[in-house]
């Protein structure tokens, strides 16, 4: 309702120059309602294009059309949040994938289309933003509007009589007291007399417009800061076996993702090494059993030539020369030793397995590149705590380490890694192999615990699954060491990112609960008595501006009584709107009642289009 | 230990038997309100003309029979509202059982999330009623929360366990509460579009002289325009919290998974339902958008946030694997 009160605008003639009105799109509900004519010409079309988008309308098409834009991608799997889960997708569905792939589905928001959504969003977001900074800038210094003639016609009108014996000169004083009260609530007041009529224009509420307008630049500042921030940033993933140490260059990553204004120097020269990884597990029998948390690696960091010790955990990442270290997986990595037949260490090495479930199976190659008579490819299955399935199977109770078993088949041949194509460590393709043992061949699969070893097939040699407990270990708890999986980031714009989106969480607390309004009183010395008239005027949603009419002529008149300025009489029971009177609860619904669209038309009531507001151009 | 696994549903299976009595009284209300309103359909009628309408006043302004009627009227809405704040008590103590017994703000699975984000709906709600005569929209209130508290505690019921890692944050006790406080905004700002619209088809078909203008309670609710500025007052606080959320959620998502912006299942439809309430906003501005055409997205809004709890949560995959359902 209120909002409907903010179309009226009966006071053109009082008000028609004033440029204190937010300027507004020419769509804006309190907008310039003119109609214009795109004038012929190139120039002319250009100028009615870009009317166009920035108009309030196509700005809220370009809002919905962004949000139904982005649903996709929740849909298909996108390959910047879930790679593993595109490629799924591409094996279940091998005819769909690659027409949905050249829509760029599994990259929606990388995208062409998405991308011209929220580009041209912000265009016109730009192009609607600067001609109000003008605006606003201008209305900030101009003073409050003429009072209207006839205040009575504003929704919001109160009147009241009060008594006195110098009607002229009380008249003023009546006058220079609502100034000063309407001063001492926020508002900018400005005098307009003639004659016996004095009155006060007062607006307040510039604190709208300003944050609506903060929000908006400050969306821009995300995109932006989020835009350029990329290209400064690096995003490298390193997996770290306990006892292994890192070295903070290109080189030493497993993976690197860098903005493209990321030169190779730049990376800040420092070491890491893990020392230690914790967990701890549920014990059996509580709720959450076998639930593992506590995750903490432990890490010495080298830099500068000093050594400090830290930890990374999950929602703690470590700090260490403007870069962020955080921890994404952790897992076993057992130490196995391949022998030839010769005896001669061919392979050791500390290998992580990819955890497969929450009780860790876990899944591991061993490529075997020299000292055998062919390449040799392991692919083994680790159980921390054992247990068999009727049909024989192994699998894996719980995630800590109480029985752990190592199973391997061997595969023979060519590991297909000389050829110069990258492959993942994590891979085992068995297309150039022949498989030695486990199903399908006569040889059964390799099993061991920790401390043991195995013979290979066909007298290959051996190998064995070390067991890494220290001394006088009492159980298998460190027979295996962990691994922790590690990200190191670096994005110096994430705190803009961030001033920027607070930015716009104030402007928009602002925009959205500052009431901008203008309030007039009026007093006119009439025989005996000063009439008082007050009206107030939204300027977008208010809805307690009918209430702050009603402080305002009460407090008014606290403050002429206590002055001593006119008395009080009774007020005119036809003057005061029923809305005074009508107690809270009532009021809620009643003081809208009577606008009630389905009542007949107040032939006071002028229609929403009329507008004060200045044109454009 | 043991007593509080048991207590804590007890007590929220008492709110919930509570509350669906309490829609039973606010339903007699709404059916009251339309024989009361047919009633004094006569006697108003003739006011209507001579007073030049109070169609859409609770309470009639002036003295007609319908005065003495008032305080009858309202019974039922009395004991709906009374029966609503029995069960609030229920299940305010449901949920503070539940976390003491985990030992942590109960809001860290999905039957969590339902029990707090239903009781902060009540809270909301009860609140705002001190104020403005909302009961009207009593059976859509306690309708949505037993059927979303019912649903989760036979569905998503879940023992006390501990913490995974990435919840263990302060984040965890800030960022959900707000989102869920936003909810319950938007849940009453949702309830009133709704109304809206059957209020604005009922005044078109006034103003054409129709004889069937709908369901009859309508007639003693505000004008469509007064509940379209309650729904956006709603919506805007709503909105402002889910601002927040999102924030909070990309500074927490920044310190556990390492970005703070990943277009994950579930930062994707948050970042949606707020595109939609913008739109919401802009559409409250732009004209020929407002009244129905608004009041309609905010109606999808609150669709996309129920989706987003509910469908989200159980079938699509992402790192917000945290309804504790598996
Ligand atoms: C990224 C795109 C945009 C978003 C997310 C957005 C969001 C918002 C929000 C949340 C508000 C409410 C706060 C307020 O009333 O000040 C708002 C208001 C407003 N926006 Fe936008 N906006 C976007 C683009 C635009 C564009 C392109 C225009 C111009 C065509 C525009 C013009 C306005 C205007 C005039 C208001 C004031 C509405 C009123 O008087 O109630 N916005 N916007």
């Amino acid at each position: 309702m209120s909002s409907s009160r903010s179309e009226i605008n009966e006071n053109k003639d009082a008000v028609s120059h004033d440029s204190s009105d937010p300027l507004r799109p020419s769509d804006h509900v309190d907008g310039d309602d003119s109609v214009t004519q795109p004038r012929l010409g190139v120039v002319g079309w250009l100028r009615w294009g870009w009317r166009q988008l920035t108009s309030m309308r196509t700005a809220l098409i370009l809002l919905l059309v962004l949000a139904i834009a982005a649903i996709p991608g929740s849909i298909f799997p996108q390959r910047m949040a879930d790679p593993n889960g595109v490629t799924q997708w591409e094996r279940d569905n091998p005819d769909l994938f690659p027409v949905l792939d050249a829509l760029k589905l599994f990259d929606v928001y990388l995208s062409p289309w998405f991308s011209a959504i929220y580009l041209l969003l912000f265009t016109s977001l730009v192009g609607c933003v600067i001609p109000r900074i003008k605006h606003h800038a201008k209305a900030l210094q101009a003073r409050p509007p003429r009072t209207p003639a006839r205040l009575k016609r504003l929704a919001d009108f109160r009147a009241v009589e009060r008594a006195t014996t110098d009607a002229a000169t009380d008249a003023a004083a009546t006058i220079d007291i609502a100034q000063k009260q309407l001063k001492a609530l926020g508002y900018r007041v400005e005098r307009y007399d003639s004659g016996r009529t004095f009155s006060v224009s007062a607006e307040r509420g510039y604190w709208r417009e300003t944050g609506n307008l903060v929000f908006h630049i400050a969306l821009v500042g995300v995109l932006i800061t989020v835009g350029v921030g990329g290209g400064f940033a690096y995003t490298g993933q390193r997996v770290l076996v306990e006892g292994e140490t890192f070295a903070n260059t290109l080189l030493d990553y497993d993976s690197m993702n860098r903005g493209r204004f990321v030169g190779d120097g730049a990376l800040t020269p420092y070491s890491m090494r893990l020392d230690s990884f914790d967990v701890t597990y549920q014990p059996f029998g509580e709720p959450g059993s076998g639930q593992a948390g506590d995750f903490s690696a432990n890490v010495t960091v080298g830099e500068n030539g000093q050594e400090r010790s830290g930890a990374v955990k999950v929602n703690h990442p470590l700090d260490v020369a403007g870069d962020k270290i955080y921890l994404l997986g952790n897992g076993y990595a057992p130490t196995i030793t391949v022998r030839n037949a010769d005896g001669d260490v061919v392979y050791k090495n500390s290998v992580p397995f990819l955890p497969q479930d929450n009780n860790l199976t876990s899944l591991g190659v061993i490529k075997v590149t020299d000292g055998m008579p062919e390449q040799l490819g392991l692919l083994g299955f680790f159980y921390p705590t054992t247990g068999v399935l009727e049909s024989g199977a192994f699998f894996s109770a719980y995630g800590d380490l109480t029985n752990p078993t190592l199973t391997l088949d061997v595969y023979q041949g060519d590991l297909g890694i000389d050829e110069g194509t990258p492959r993942s460590v994590y891979v085992l393709d068995t297309t150039g192999m022949t498989k030695l043992t486990g199903r399908t061949t006569d040889v059964e699969s390799i099993e061991l615990t920790p401390g043991e070893t195995a013979d290979l097939p066909n007298g290959l040699g051996t190998v064995t699954f070390e067991d890494e407990s220290p001394e006088g270990a009492a159980d298998a708890s460190q027979s295996v060491k962990r691994f922790a999986s590690l990200q190191i980031h670096h994005d110096a714009s994430s705190v803009w990112v961030l001033v920027f989106a607070l930015l716009a969480l104030g402007g928009l607390m602002l925009a959205l609960f500052v009431p901008r309004r203008r309030v007039w009183v009026k007093a006119q010395a009439q025989g005996d008595a000063v009439a008082l008239e007050y009206a107030g005027l939204a300027r977008g949603e208010d809805p307690t501006l009918g209430a702050a009419v009603d402080d305002l002529v009460a407090g008014h008149a606290r403050l002429l009584d206590a002055a001593g300025i006119t008395t009080a009489v009774e007020p005119d029971a036809d003057a005061a709107p029923d809305e005074v009177a009508v107690p809270e609860e009532a009021a809620v619904h009643d003081a809208e009642a009577g606008a009630a669209p389905d009542s007949a038309a107040d032939p006071e009531e002028p229609g929403p289009s009329a507008s004060d507001t200045p044109k454009v151009d | 230990m043991f007593e509080l696994t048991v207590i804590s549903p007890v007590l929220l299976w008492t709110a919930i038997a509570i509350y669906a009595a309490s829609f039973v009284a606010f339903a007699f209300d709404l059916a009251r309100r339309s024989q009361v309103s047919a009633d004094a359909q006569t006697v108003r009628e003739a006011e209507l003309v001579g007073v030049g309408g109070r169609g859409g006043a609770a309470l009639p302004a002036s003295g007609t029979g319908l005065v003495a009627d008032a305080p009858r009227r309202f019974v039922m809405a009395r004991i709906g509202t009374s029966l609503m704040v029995l069960g609030f008590l229920f299940h305010f103590a449901a949920t503070l059982t539940r976390g003491i017994h985990a030992g942590r703000v109960p809001w860290a699975n999905l039957y969590e999330f339902a029990m707090i984000g239903t009781l902060l709906i009540l809270a909301v709600y009860l609140v705002v009623l001190t104020r403005i005569d909302l009961r009207y929209l009593g059976t859509f209130v306690t309708g949505l929360v037993v059927v979303l508290l019912g649903l989760s505690a036979t569905n998503f019921y879940v023992d006390v366990t501990p913490l995974m890692d990435p919840l263990k944050s302060i984040w965890l006790v800030i960022h959900v509460f707000v989102a869920s406080l936003g909810t319950a905004f938007f849940a009453l700002a949702f309830a009133l579009s709704l109304l809206q619209l059957l209020q604005s088809r009922r005044e078109h078909r006034l103003a054409d002289g129709a004889e069937k203008t709908g369901p009859g309670f309508l007639r003693t609710l505000p004008a469509s325009d007064r509940l379209e500025s309650m729904a956006y007052r709603f919506a805007i606080i709503g909105f402002i919290l889910w601002t927040f959320t999102l924030i909070a959620g990309a500074i927490w998502a920044q310190d556990a998974w390492g970005r703070y912006w990943g277009f994950d299942v579930k930062e994707t439809w948050t970042f949606v339902i707020w595109v939609i309430y913008a739109g919401y906003i802009h559409a409250r501005a732009t004209r020929g958008w407002r009244g129905n055409p608004s009041a309609w997205l905010s109606i999808v809004g609150f669709t996309a946030v129920m989706f987003n709890f509910t469908i989200v949560n159980v079938f699509f995959k992402g790192l917000h694997a945290y309804s504790g359902l598996s």
